[in-house]
Formats: C-alpha cells, structure tokens, sequence
C-alpha cells in the first residue's frame, strides 16, 4: 500500500515537473508546446469530438460527404461541423467563419477551395489565408510506395516536411514601377527554427535516420542561407540523426533517377511545393497521399497535393484513397487509433489487394465503389458497424 | 584574317569555342572531331574565358573572348569551374551579363539507348535567364528576418514568351504551355502570364495553355509525353529543367542553349568539369555534342545536324563503345571515332 502510494506520488511529480520543462533550441529559449504529443481538443457531449469540415471546391464536396457516409457507418465517435467556403465571394466572411469554427474545434478536415488567379491581388487564396491566420505551421506529407500502385520506382518512402506559412507565400507584391513588379520571399530565423525542430523531432519519433534540407543557398545567400543555418543548428541538437542538404534543382533530378535515398527531407514553402508534387507523382499521384498541416493548437487535415480536381468534379471517378487517409491521420491525432488503423487497412487492402483501381490508377472503379468496398471490408473484419 | 573569310565558297560559319576546363578541353576536341568527320560548315575559333578586371573595377571576361563572340554571334562553351572564394562571380553569370543571355532552352528528348524509367519523353523547357528569383537582391530587415526579392519585368516576360513561340514555330512544336504560380504570387507571375497570352494572340497556329507548377510537376513524373514546350520564370525554370533532365538519364545527356540579345547564342553543356577524370579520355562528350547539333540547327544545318544526332544516337544504342558514366568501360577517343565512322557511313 505504501509502496504503491509513493510510486503514483513520484508519478505525478513527474508529471508535474515536465509541464514546466521549457523546450530551448536555437538561440532564444521560448515556450513552445510539443506539437506531436498533443493533448486532443476535449471531447464533448458523451466522448464524440466535433471536427470542422471544410468541402470546398471540385472534387471536395463529394469525397466530404463520402467521409461522413464511412464514419458514420464505421460508427466512429466524430460529429462534422459542415463549414462551407464560397470562393467565388469577394469578402472574406465565409473563411473567417472557417477559421472560428476550426479554432473552436482544433482540428478540421478541408477540401481545397480554388483561388481564381485572374482575380486582382486583393482576392488572396483563401487556402493559404486559412493557412497563416491559424499559423499552422508544418505540412506533412508521407509519400510511400504502396504494393498494389504500379509505378516507375519502388521502395519510395519519404517524408516531407514543408514550412508552411511564410517563404513565397507571403504574398506581399508590390509595383513601384510600372511593369516592375516585386514579390517579396521572407525567411525568418524563428519559423526557421520551428520547422527545422519540427522536422528532426518527427525524425526522432519515427525512427528515420536521416534528414536533408532543400535549399537554393547557393543563389539566395542571405534568405536560403539562412534556413540552411537554422538548420544545422537544430541538427546539432540531434546526433544521432544524419544532416545532409542538397540544392532543390538537383532534389528533383535525384528524385526522378534515385528517390531510395532519400528519408526526412525539411524546407521551405516554394521547394516544398515542388517536392512533394514530385513525391506524390512517384508513388502514384494525387488521389493516393494524405496530407497533414500542424500548427501549435491546431491540425487541419487534407489531401497532400490540394488540387481541386475541377475537370473531374460530380463525375464520380475521383480517387477517395487521399481523403479517406487523410481521415485516418485525423482520427489519429484524436487519439481514436482503433478507428484509424481499421479504416486505414480496409482502404489500403483495397487499393492493394483486390486491385479496385480508379481512373487515375488506370482501373475502372468508380468513386461510390471504391468507398462501398472499404466498407465491406471493413464489416467483415468484425466490429460494430451500421448494417449496409 | 580569318580561313572563313579567306576561302568563302566553303561557306564556313565562325563558332567561338571555348573548350572550358576539367573534362572541356577533351570533350571540345572530340566535338571538333566528329564536325570534321561530318564536314559540317563549321570553323573553329578558340577562345579561353576568365575573369579579369576591367577598368573601373568591374569583373569582365577577356576582350579577345568578347570580340570574336560578337563578331561571330554563335558560341559552343565546355564547364566552366568558379572557384570558391576567387572574389569574382561565377564565370556562367558573367557570360550571363555580357551578353544578355536572357533564355536558357534545354531540349529533353529520351536517348533510345540509354534506358530510364521514363520513355518517349520529348519536351523543351524555355527558361527566363536574367531576372525573377535569382535577380540576387537580398536584405537583411531586422536581425533573423531575410527578405529575397523577385522581380518580374514586363520587358523580360514578353522577350521570353516571344522566344518560346518563335522557337515552337521554329522547330515544328505544336503547344507552349506557361508556368506560373499566380494563385500565390498574384502580381508577379500573374504578369508573366498575362505577358504570354498577350504573346500567344500572335502566334494563333500554336496551342497555348497555363498550368500551376506543381500540377506540372505532378504530371510530368507520371506522365512526361503531355508535355510539349513550357515557359516558365527563372526558378520554376531551374527546378523543371533539372527535373526533366533527370528524366532522360542526367546533365551527362542533356543540351543547353542560351539566347542573348543581339542575335547571340552560346550552346553548352551544363555538367561539372568531373576534375577526378580530366585528361584521362574518360569523359563523355554526348551534352556537348547534343549541345553542338542543337547549334548546328540553330544556324539552320539541318541535314548536318540530324546527321550526328543520329550517327551519336545509334552509338549509345548498339552499347559497344560506351563511356564510364553510360554504363560501359570505353574511352572518349573509342566513343568518338565510333560516331566519326558512323557518320561517314551514313554519307
């Protein structure tokens, strides 16, 4: 009785003690919460979490409504909160109701909403807003090769890590001169840091050996130079884990020849833009990877190459592979890890063992298919779930 | 006075060659040799190219180099090293600057013999060479805020576009497809583009149409064969021309042509110098060679041109005579008499 009363009393002071532990990198100690064990946003009204859902444009809305369908017959304990985002509207109303509704509920699942580029400069993308008001600050992207995915190159399996909110997005133009324009890329020391940290803390916890920063230092001395520097100085903290970097011109070139070598690759906006398109192109395209945007108290979760699918909208031939995992990686982060694994396997036995392949795979599977045989499979592995 | 002008029926053309250095002078003497063996209606004039300093203190390329560039308008150049630390720029920038190299065009067509996992990828990509991301004008605002500029002109993006559809009509293309990431960089890339349209009314008989970066990107590691000619910015333009020549096996592979201004145009290949087998007749001088040929019908040789592409392709593709980096164990000298008797055969 003693013994055990003092063993949960050194447990809470454990407990006690590591809530205060101030995480210090780089040169200014500051207090930041660790992003990847997060405590889950609270649970309300009987152990169901509420979850923005943002539809958005093209092939959004169907596979929204696909995830719902999945759920609810998976029995899984999340209500949507439906937010939907006109982007044909000029004011901004309808994204800053998004971004209440997320920051209200702390994690969300979006389709991508289309920017219409012809419209002036004040028309921002409403993606990236969303992005930068929430400073969701890492995107993660997992590209791996999967069994039944025919593709040029096997044993691909990286993880990209892309800084998210400032770089080239910053979208801060300006025209002094006519028919000179200026836009301006802006790299921080801070958000650096963060997402260099980010980057090997996730290394760290998944076991990866090796992380290479993207980079065009060579050219950009000052803003790339910069992030290189960051860096190297977050690396240092890490030794076990191998730091390497390479120019983004010839990333894409080893990407296209040899992908193998490559684990945890870190960098900012524009090159991460561009690896992670060729990344998903390599492992079978866009309608295969989900993808994650952490911040620090929010997670929106999304496909990984954030196309609209506009040509193939309501035609019923859209990959759900994408959504439906990026579903997964939302219940995982709501720590329904039961959930998630189950669907996960029903969607990936699927794509891999039944040969169920969509349009963009080259199969003839339609939308509404694939989604039903998920279910089928994940009824016949046994739980509960709503009858057909 | 020059053998061209002396002997005029000959029709000789004058090419500055700048042979470069590590592997340059080798490779340059075996592109001299198979122009030779394919009598091609070229003369030679070698010139070296460093930097020096000029008068006001401004880092120059030789005086010599920059006269016979201009009189003769067409240049073939071999890597070029920069040295860390030399205190001047990088010897490409300089040409660069010199002579206004304002697009940079790379032609990726798969070599029937050299296997990669991409087949049948034929696409060139048109990249603005001066200005955009790499214009180099950097601050530093507060200490840890950098801010790089990117600049894109009216003059510039017109130029380039112009380009890119003389070239798609030039050479029998069918589309040109811009670049861009105006979503983002509403201002800066959505002037390019308005740029290109505005270009593409003039240019009805060729397709135009405008495609996201990273779309392109997508598509082009699934499916290459979409893609035709693509005008595109200066850093999408470095990021998707290494891309596709890792698709069709490497920089060892790869042509590269410049256009400047003022009707010049330096052709290279765009490998390192490989100082580890310079002079050992190791190296392969397929880039350059490409690179040559895509001179040779740039002056408008054509029968010339198809001729050593040929004799060049079948060599690679009969795997007889191949160089370390190709898959074989042959020397440069073996490689190049190889498509030296190819093409004499071919006559």
């Amino acid at each position: 009785m003693m013994a055990r009363s003092v063993c949960s009393l050194s447990g809470t002071l454990k407990l006690a003690l590591s809530n205060q532990l101030t995480r210090v990198y780089g040169a200014a100690p500051q207090r930041y919460k660790s992003t990847y064990i997060t405590i889950p946003p609270p649970a309300r009204y009987g152990g169901r979490h509420t979850v923005t859902l943002i539809p958005g444009d093209g092939i959004g809305p169907e596979l929204a409504n696909h995830v719902c369908e999945l759920f609810r017959f998976c029995c899984v304990p999340v209500d949507f909160e439906v937010v939907n985002v006109d982007s044909s509207m000029a004011s901004e109303d309808d994204i800053d109701n998004a971004i209440m509704a997320i920051r209200r509920n702390g994690v969300a699942l979006k389709g991508n909403i289309e920017t219409n580029h012809n419209l002036p400069p004040s028309y921002k993308s409403r993606n990236n807003l969303l992005r930068t008001t929430l400073d969701l600050y890492a995107n993660v992207m997992h590209c791996q090769s999967l069994p039944g995915v025919r593709t040029r190159h096997r044993n691909v399996d990286i993880v990209i890590i892309r800084e998210n909110t400032e770089g080239e997005y910053s979208s801060l133009e300006h025209e002094n001169v006519t028919g000179v324009v200026e836009c301006l890329k802006i790299i921080t020391k801070a958000k650096s840091l963060r997402i260099a940290d980010y980057a090997f803390r996730t290394a760290r916890a998944k076991g990866r050996r090796l992380v290479t920063a993207v980079h065009k230092a060579n050219i950009m001395k000052l803003g790339d130079g910069l992030f290189l520097e960051c860096c190297k100085e977050v690396a240092s903290g890490y030794p076990e884990i191998t730091f390497d970097s390479m120019i983004v011109d010839n990333t894409t070139m080893q990407l296209v020849c040899r992908p193998e070598q490559f684990d945890v690759m870190v960098m900012p906006n524009l090159y991460g833009n561009v690896v992670s398109n060729v990344c998903a192109g390599l492992v079978g395209g866009p309608g295969l990877v989900p993808g994650a945007n952490y911040g620090e108290d929010y997670a929106v979760f999304e496909t990984g190459t954030r196309n609209t699918g506009k040509s193939i909208a309501n035609s019923n031939t859209a990959n759900p592979t994408a959504m439906l995992l990026a579903s997964c990686l939302l219940l995982d982060h709501l720590k329904l890890h039961a959930y998630a694994s189950m669907i996960r396997r029903a969607v990936l036995s699927i794509l891999t063992e039944t040969q169920l392949h969509t349009a963009d795979l080259g199969g003839k599977g339609s939308t509404s298919e694939v989604v039903q045989s998920v279910m089928n499979a994940v009824q016949s592995t046994g739980p509960q779930t709503l009858s057909i | 006075a020059h053998l061209c002008d002396l002997i005029p029926s000959l029709q000789m053309q004058t090419v500055t060659l700048i042979p470069g250095d590590g592997i340059g002078p080798e490779i340059s003497s075996a592109v001299v040799k198979i122009f030779e063996a394919a009598k091609a209606p070229v003369c030679w004039e070698e010139r070296n190219v460093t930097a020096i300093k000029g008068p006001g203190g401004r880092w120059m390329i030789p005086p010599d180099a920059k006269e016979s560039m201009d009189r003769s308008k067409i240049g073939l150049k071999g890597p070029l090293k920069t040295p860390i630390a030399a205190g001047h720029p990088s010897m490409n920038l300089l040409l660069r600057k010199t002579f206004d190299l304002y697009a940079n065009v790379r032609p990726c067509i798969s070599i029937e013999g050299y296997k990669t996992p991409y087949t049948d990828v034929n696409l060139v990509t048109i990249r603005e060479n001066t200005e955009g991301e790499y214009s180099g004008i950097e601050h530093v605002i507060v200490e840890g805020v950098v801010q790089s500029i990117k600049l894109i002109t009216e003059d510039a993006s017109r130029r380039i576009a112009e380009y890119a559809f003389e070239y798609a009509r030039n050479n029998q293309r069918s589309s040109v497809t811009a670049v861009h990431k105006a979503n983002i960089m509403r201002m800066s890339d959505g002037l390019f583009l308005r740029k290109c349209r505005e270009v593409a009314e003039t240019y009805k008989d060729i397709k135009f149409t405008e495609m996201y970066l990273d779309t392109v990107c997508l598509n082009m590691v699934q499916d290459p064969t979409q893609f035709d000619v693509l005008v595109m910015p200066n850093l999408y333009g470095d990021i998707l021309s290494d891309l596709c020549a890792g698709l069709i096996g490497g920089l060892g592979v790869t042509p590269s042509g410049n256009i400047g201004a003022n009707g010049v145009a330096i052709f290279e290949s765009v490998h390192g110098t490989a100082p580890d087998i310079a002079g050992l007749d190791l190296a392969n001088p397929t880039a350059l060679l490409l690179s040559a040929v895509m001179m040779l019908r740039h002056m408008g040789h054509h029968e010339h041109a198809t001729r050593i592409q040929t004799a060049c392709f079948d060599t690679i593709r009969d795997k007889k005579v191949l160089t370390g980096d190709l898959g074989g164990s042959s020397k440069c000298s073996e490689f190049t008499a190889d498509i030296c008797h190819r093409i004499q055969d071919l006559d």
